[in-house]
């Protein structure tokens, strides 16, 4: 296992939760390195040229992944692909977070390229928590996360990005099979002068395969943001796709949703709202007690919640 | 408990002034339960936010237990003890209701977990089940369950004055006849003072002192049986 100094534990805690070794399968990069690995009897984990690969063999139950990235050395810049086969009938859960602490005078840049292959009838969770800290040049995290689910099968996704990283531009897309079901629930917030970007397509492509979509953000300060979603239908399915925007100070926030219905069976819906934090919520919240500050991030942490 | 003094509210419209209330004057005593009532526009509503501190006082003095809280914000009001139920509830996109009540419980933001507060008997008192706890404050919420877990919210600051803004509007007859029972309660404290804008004659009638307003002055006070006349009872 991998020695941390005070800053890379922190990060650790932020972005996988765990505050060290974890039990079950892993590897920590650390740096542009892999620090640690670790295999289970029922995940594989390996490298290839393509990339890190993670085999889940058919009916893992219960088991979690852990994958999380440390950077804080300043002017790195990496491009990570982690490959994810997950046998069938399976329920795990992998947990792939990046932190950056860039104390230095040049950006610290992380990409990285997901693809889940999800057998029939699992169930997969995966987390996604992104951080920055630090006072030096930029904190850069541009995630791709790319799903092929087969019949029956069903992804959740939740992504989280509070605070702390500078920019970056989310890309995530699935091809669902029939009866299959993907959650994808974002969670953002920028501020400063941060600016985000994610999109999210969804081919609904099987009989009976459902999407929904949440995406929940809120930009303070000068930040910018835009969210363009679509969700296509080719064939009797189900999808919702949802945009909730708190836009506070001069931030920017765009929201691109977009529904393409390819048969007649195709139910697709789209919500998309942003607006400022309500002036009735802050004085239902002073009238409890809270100062404004207060009620605004009583307001805001539930709303990311 | 509170006194209001020769309180004036002017609301401007470009050059257009309108006096919402005009030198009012009024004294609510520690275990008093006042109704105010009067037709729509009379000034009712914008003297609850006067007391809270919503809307502020154009002229005029708030007193409240001896301190001059005119210029006091809300929050500082709420510290000192002044409660206040919304005619509108209000939605939260991601508050539970048991994040609300902890709020007002504490008076502060819902990081860490109030265990101190018996928020099932604070639902139960105004008729919601403890179910509710973990339920969304938005719209999948009807009315007249916003308007109860609003007034739950009021109970829970455990307040020396409580201000209620219609609280029958949006709310079933049901729930209405409980919440008279909830307001026949809280008269029996004697540290607590209540008031109550309102139209219902069963509220009116358990207040010890109505107060009718019109055109923002007080056109007559007094107990219930006392105006009869003028309240058509």
């Amino acid at each position: 296992m991998m020695d941390l100094d005070e800053i890379e534990q922190q990060i650790l805690r932020e972005v996988a939760g765990i505050d060290g070794r974890p039990e079950g399968a892993y590897n920590f990069r650390l740096n542009g390195k892999s620090v640690g690995r670790q295999s289970s009897t029922n995940i594989e984990v390996s490298t290839s040229p393509d990339g890190l690969n993670i085999h889940v063999a058919p009916h893992t139950h219960g088991e979690v992944v852990h994958i999380p990235v440390i950077i804080s050395a300043s002017g790195l810049t990496e491009l990570v692909r982690n490959n994810f086969y997950i046998g069938q009938d399976c329920e795990v859960t992998i947990v792939a977070g990046c932190g950056i602490y860039n104390c230095g005078t040049k950006d610290s840049v992380h990409d990285g390229v997901h693809s889940f292959y999800v057998g029939k009838n699992s169930r997969v969770r995966y987390i996604e928590k992104h951080y920055g800290a630090g006072p030096g040049a930029g904190k850069i995290l541009n995630p791709v996360t790319r799903v092929e689910q087969e019949p029956g099968s069903y992804v959740e996704i939740q992504t989280e990005q509070l605070r702390g990283v500078d920019s970056t531009r989310r890309e995530t897309s699935a091809l669902l099979a029939n009866d299959a079901k993907i959650l994808i629930r974002e969670r953002l917030l920028t501020h400063g002068r941060q600016d985000a970007e994610s999109t999210i397509r969804v081919e609904l492509a099987g009989r009976n395969s459902v999407a929904d979509i949440v995406s929940r953000s809120v930009a303070q300060d000068e930040s910018r943001q835009l969210f363009r979603s679509q969700i296509t239908g080719k064939n009797a399915c189900r999808g919702h796709s949802e945009c909730d925007a708190i836009i506070m100070n001069k931030a920017q926030v765009s929201a691109i949703p977009s529904l393409d219905a390819q048969c007649p069976d195709a139910e697709l819906i789209h919500e998309a709202a942003i607006g400022k934090i309500a002036g009735e919520q802050i004085t239902k919240l002073m009238s409890l007690g809270l100062s404004r500050a207060q009620a605004e991030s009583q307001i805001v942490n539930g709303f990311l919640r | 408990m509170l006194d209001l003094q020769n309180i004036e509210f002017v609301v401007k419209n470009g050059a257009k002034r309108r006096a919402i209330i005009q030198d009012l004057s009024l004294s609510v005593k520690a275990g008093e339960f006042v109704a105010i009532t009067g037709p729509n526009g009379s000034g009712k509503s914008s003297l609850a936010r006067l007391i809270m501190g919503i809307n502020r006082a154009s002229a005029g003095k708030l007193i409240f237990n001896g301190q001059d809280i005119t210029e006091k914000t809300i929050t500082e009001r709420a510290k000192l003890g002044i409660a206040y139920s919304f005619q509108q509830p209000v939605y939260f996109k991601g508050l539970s209701v048991r994040d609300l009540l902890q709020v007002a419980a504490t008076a502060k933001e819902t990081f860490l977990q109030d265990t101190g507060t018996d928020y099932e008997k604070l639902l139960a008192t105004v008729g919601l089940s403890q179910d509710y706890l973990e339920r969304q404050i938005d719209n999948s919420l009807s009315g007249g369950e916003l308007k109860r877990v609003e007034i739950a919210s009021v109970l829970a600051r455990g307040a020396k004055l409580m201000v209620f803004d219609e609280p029958e509007a949006g709310i079933d007859i049901w729930s209405f006849a409980r919440l008279t029972d909830v307001f026949r309660k809280l008269h029996k404290k004697p540290d607590c003072a209540v008031v109550v804008i309102s139209h219902q004659k069963s509220i009116l009638n358990i207040a010890d002192r109505v107060v009718i307003l019109k055109d923002g002055k007080i056109q007559a006070q007094g107990r219930p049986e006392d105006l009869k006349e003028e309240l058509a009872l």
